[in-house]
């Protein structure tokens, strides 16, 4: 089914390389990818959340990894967002859903970050989450929002 | 309510875009977590907060806030000001505290963005 919100969207890869403590990156990407699909005519909604799980994911590996990547895969009928880093995996992926646990260092906090918001924000505008995490070797995350259907 | 009335309402020392102070306030979010604000702010929304470094111009710039209003007499760095000049988001500074803030502005009818 297809309907006006993408009916000219492409098939589009975003890549951005992610080093540690790279705070920047975060709203980069998050601005840089909301341009794109601003460009592309999709719903407002939906760019907000996007851009959303790209902040917040991006800010989780600047955070806690050593580097990684994220990557945003746009196709006319979902939003992927993918991060993937090496780092210290997460010890309590159930834990870590919980708004406001956080594991982040007290400099982080005094930004403004690290407030166990990451997270839960992340699932709650995904349709579909995905974390793959291995303590000592790095975590991936993957989420999904579909274009054409009805958030709660 | 328009972004002049928010900046006389709170005494308010304009710190840059003074040209752009007839835009309408529809709704106010106050806190200081970037998690929060990239939830609660959308376009139209007046921005309060004690964060002034950079990340938070960030955020409220991706979110498309309306404006930002740092309490407790805070004011970022000419970097940050120069920045949302550059990207046409009025800021503005108030000795007054986050408290007293939100009060003045829901007595002149301001109000949150309701989900």
């Amino acid at each position: 089914m297809l309907n006006n919100s993408f009916r000219f969207t492409p098939h589009i890869t975003l890549e951005f390389k992610i080093e540690e403590k790279d705070f920047f990156i975060a709203s980069e990407s998050a601005s840089r990818i909301k341009k794109t699909l601003q460009q592309l005519g999709i719903k407002q909604d939906i760019i907000k959340r996007t851009a959303i799980i790209i902040y917040e994911a991006a800010m989780n590996v600047a955070i806690h990894a050593i580097h990684g990547a994220l990557k945003v895969y746009v196709d006319p009928e979902v939003i992927s967002v993918v991060t993937e880093d090496v780092g210290p995996g997460i010890e309590n992926v159930e834990l870590a859903m919980k708004e406001g646990y956080s594991t982040a260092p007290q400099e982080i906090r005094e930004m403004g970050f690290g407030a166990g918001m990451g997270l839960p924000n992340i699932k709650q505008c995904s349709d579909e989450l995905v974390i793959d995490t291995k303590i000592g070797e790095g975590t991936t995350l993957k989420a999904k929002i579909y274009l054409n259907k009805n958030h709660e | 309510m328009l972004l002049k009335d928010v900046a006389l309402a709170l005494d308010a020392e304009i710190l840059c875009c003074e040209e752009l102070l007839d835009r309408e306030v529809k709704t106010c979010f106050a806190c200081d977590m970037v998690s929060e604000m990239l939830l609660h702010v959308q376009s139209n929304t007046l921005l309060i907060t004690s964060l002034t470094n950079a990340h938070v111009l960030h955020a409220a710039l991706v979110m498309d806030a309306l404006a930002v209003v740092f309490v407790g007499g805070k004011r970022p760095d000419n970097t940050v000001i120069k920045n949302a000049e550059h990207s046409g988001l009025p800021l503005m500074t108030t000795k007054k505290h986050i408290f007293e803030c939100c009060g003045l502005l829901y007595k002149e009818g301001l109000r949150g963005y309701e989900h």
